[in-house]
């Protein structure tokens, strides 16, 4: 009766006892196994005492909270639908602005930081330490730092999304460039040709396809950094959204929220067509 | 003896040669065809976004002496003296980056908690129910579209000045995000070991612990190391609306004009970055040799 695989109805002890090292870890790993979880929890303790939150906050603050979703429904323009509108305008003006003056900025950096292209080591070096440096800050923080510098409005906010994005673009496209095959170049340079017009004929038509589908992708993003730059005075949607919650307009909140939304995803959708019909069917 | 081309015939070159320059043009014609597009938006954008390029040549002087201003005087003769000018509150901000990443830990670890328990219950392969596992990823979705920063400026209101609104504004965003990367490990994991599990009469918790959770951990694992070095960087910039962090003292030295003080916390923030991305990522590639791309 019994077959290959049959399980002996026995006493579980002695199976055990029998099969020992099949269930037991080395005393290294269960150390870990227990340890990992206990530091983690330790350190969440930690932080509660350290951060001096004090956890009766919580109650009353998730009450304020109900009230304040309750207050949401149902969202309201409040008779603002037009200026809410322009906001919207000019939050999607800042992204595609500030989008395309960092390409335009990106485009003779990443020549200059890409190993291929680069003329010079030195100003290779360089140029990647500005273009890390400019990532290590936050887009937020140029946008205040810009409100400080051409004062409150959409203009600070355009320069902040150029600048920060150049960081980032700047080193996608140096990579880009990186990855293009010397071949075409050499071809235009055997054939007479100069280096600009080798950069013409053998770099461009490799690198332009890739750099529209990253221009595209930032500007999606970018609409997003876009609205929440507007919170610390930079044009857009974001004023508006942290005026009405500082008044406690929470059914204009909900509105702008429902607003901001609709916006991201139909950008996302024409971009994602635009970057689709560039690209192909490879995915970024 | 040279290898000269061929010529071709008279009639086929003119007409290769007019085929070519058609398709020239229609090339040209596109191209000025996005050009034209990309003008019109430019102009649009232009308009809505209140840009005046004299505005432009204005400020630039006042942007060259902005940078200017910011960076420190440092002599060679009094180095130290200067520097401990320039940090003159270094403890005070070391203290509120320390707090940083603490609240980005707190966040990260919100985040991860709601994400582990959600992701079981939104993943094709184990959700018990298809309505659930719909709820939960719109769910997802609805917390990583949404700001942190407009989260942030909510939970301020309701839970008053402090820590607490960063740590779940930025729990919330940290968990849909999570989330969304939990349940594509999840499904796609290998099913066997959690059909054998069900096979012996293991139930949904079972499956999850014993089958799901072993092939995935170091994945999630990694996904929630990268998030906390996002986190970190997120949970500087709160303290901008009064959440918490060294964001407030940034906040107050680029505002009040302090200009030191700015490229002071700024040179500290992108060093505490930079340290952490560098621990951080050593950890992930012990855990899974794999690069991922968030």
């Amino acid at each position: 009766m019994s077959g290959r695989y049959a399980i002996v109805a026995g006493d579980p002890a002695a199976v055990l006892a029998q099969h020992r090292a099949l269930v037991t870890k080395p005393w290294k790993q269960r150390a870990a196994d227990i340890g990992g979880p206990v530091a983690m929890v330790a350190m969440l303790v930690f932080s509660i005492w350290w951060l001096d939150i004090s956890l009766g906050q919580i109650g009353p603050g998730l009450g304020a909270l109900c009230e304040f979703i309750g207050l949401m429904f149902p969202p309201s323009t409040g008779g603002h639908l037009r200026l809410f509108l322009t906001a919207m305008a000019e939050t999607l003006s800042i992204a595609f602005l500030g989008t395309l003056v960092a390409a335009g900025l990106a485009i003779p950096l990443a020549l200059l930081a890409a190993e291929n292209t680069s003329p010079n080591r030195i100003l290779r070096f360089l140029v990647r330490r500005l273009l890390d440096v400019i990532r290590g800050v936050d887009t937020l923080i140029w946008a205040l730092v810009f409100v400080a510098v051409v004062g409150l409005g959409p203009f600070a906010g355009i320069l902040a999304i150029a600048v920060s994005d150049t960081g980032a673009l700047g080193k996608l496209f140096s990579e880009g460039i990186e990855a293009t095959r010397a071949r075409e170049r050499e071809t235009v340079a055997a054939s007479g040709g100069t280096a600009l017009m080798g950069m013409r004929f053998g770099l461009v038509p490799q690198v332009l396809p890739i750099i529209a589908g990253q221009v595209l992708y930032f500007f999606e993003s970018n609409t997003r950094s876009a609205t929440i730059i507007g919170i610390v005075g930079a044009g857009g949607i974001g004023l508006q959204l942290s005026e009405q919650i500082r008044t406690y307009d929470f059914d204009q909140v909900a509105f702008i929220v429902l607003l901001i939304l609709a916006a991201v995803a139909a950008i996302d959708w024409i971009s994602g067509k635009l970057r689709f019909a560039i690209i192909g069917r490879r995915q970024p | 003896m040279s290898t000269g081309l061929p010529v071709l015939p008279e009639q086929r070159l003119s007409q290769l040669l007019a085929h070519y320059r058609g398709d020239l043009a229609r090339r040209r014609l596109q191209s000025l065809a996005i050009l034209g597009c990309l003008v019109v938006l430019v102009a649009l954008a232009g308009r809505w976004g209140e840009v005046e390029p004299g505005k432009l040549l204005h400020h630039l002087s006042g942007l060259t002496s902005y940078f200017g201003r910011i960076m420190p005087t440092l002599r060679a003769d009094h180095l130290t003296g200067d520097i401990a000018d320039w940090y003159w509150n270094f403890f005070g901000w070391l203290k509120l980056l320390f707090d940083t990443v603490l609240i980005a830990y707190l966040a990260t670890f919100v985040g991860m908690t709601g994400a582990g328990i959600l992701a079981c219950l939104g993943a094709a392969n184990l959700a018990p129910n298809g309505a659930v596992r719909w709820g939960v990823k719109r769910l997802f979705e609805f917390c990583r579209t949404v700001p942190d920063l407009v989260f942030a400026l909510l939970f301020v209101s309701a839970f008053g000045l402090g820590p607490l609104p960063g740590v779940f504004a930025i729990g919330i965003h940290s968990f849909g995000t999570l989330g969304k990367l939990y349940v594509e490990a999840i499904e796609n994991i290998d099913m066997n070991p959690v059909e054998g599990v069900r096979s012996v009469g293991g139930r949904f918790v079972d499956a999850v612990r014993f089958a799901a959770l072993p092939q995935v951990l170091p994945n999630l694992a990694s996904y929630t190391l990268l998030r906390f070095e996002i986190n970190v960087r997120a949970s500087s910039i709160v303290g901008f609306v009064g959440a918490g962090g060294i964001g407030q003292d940034l906040f107050v030295a680029i505002r009040k004009f302090y200009y030191t003080d700015v490229s002071a916390i700024l040179l500290m923030i992108i060093v505490t970055v930079s340290i952490i991305d560098v621990l951080t990522e050593r950890i992930r590639h012990r855990l899974a040799p794999v690069e991922i791309v968030a």
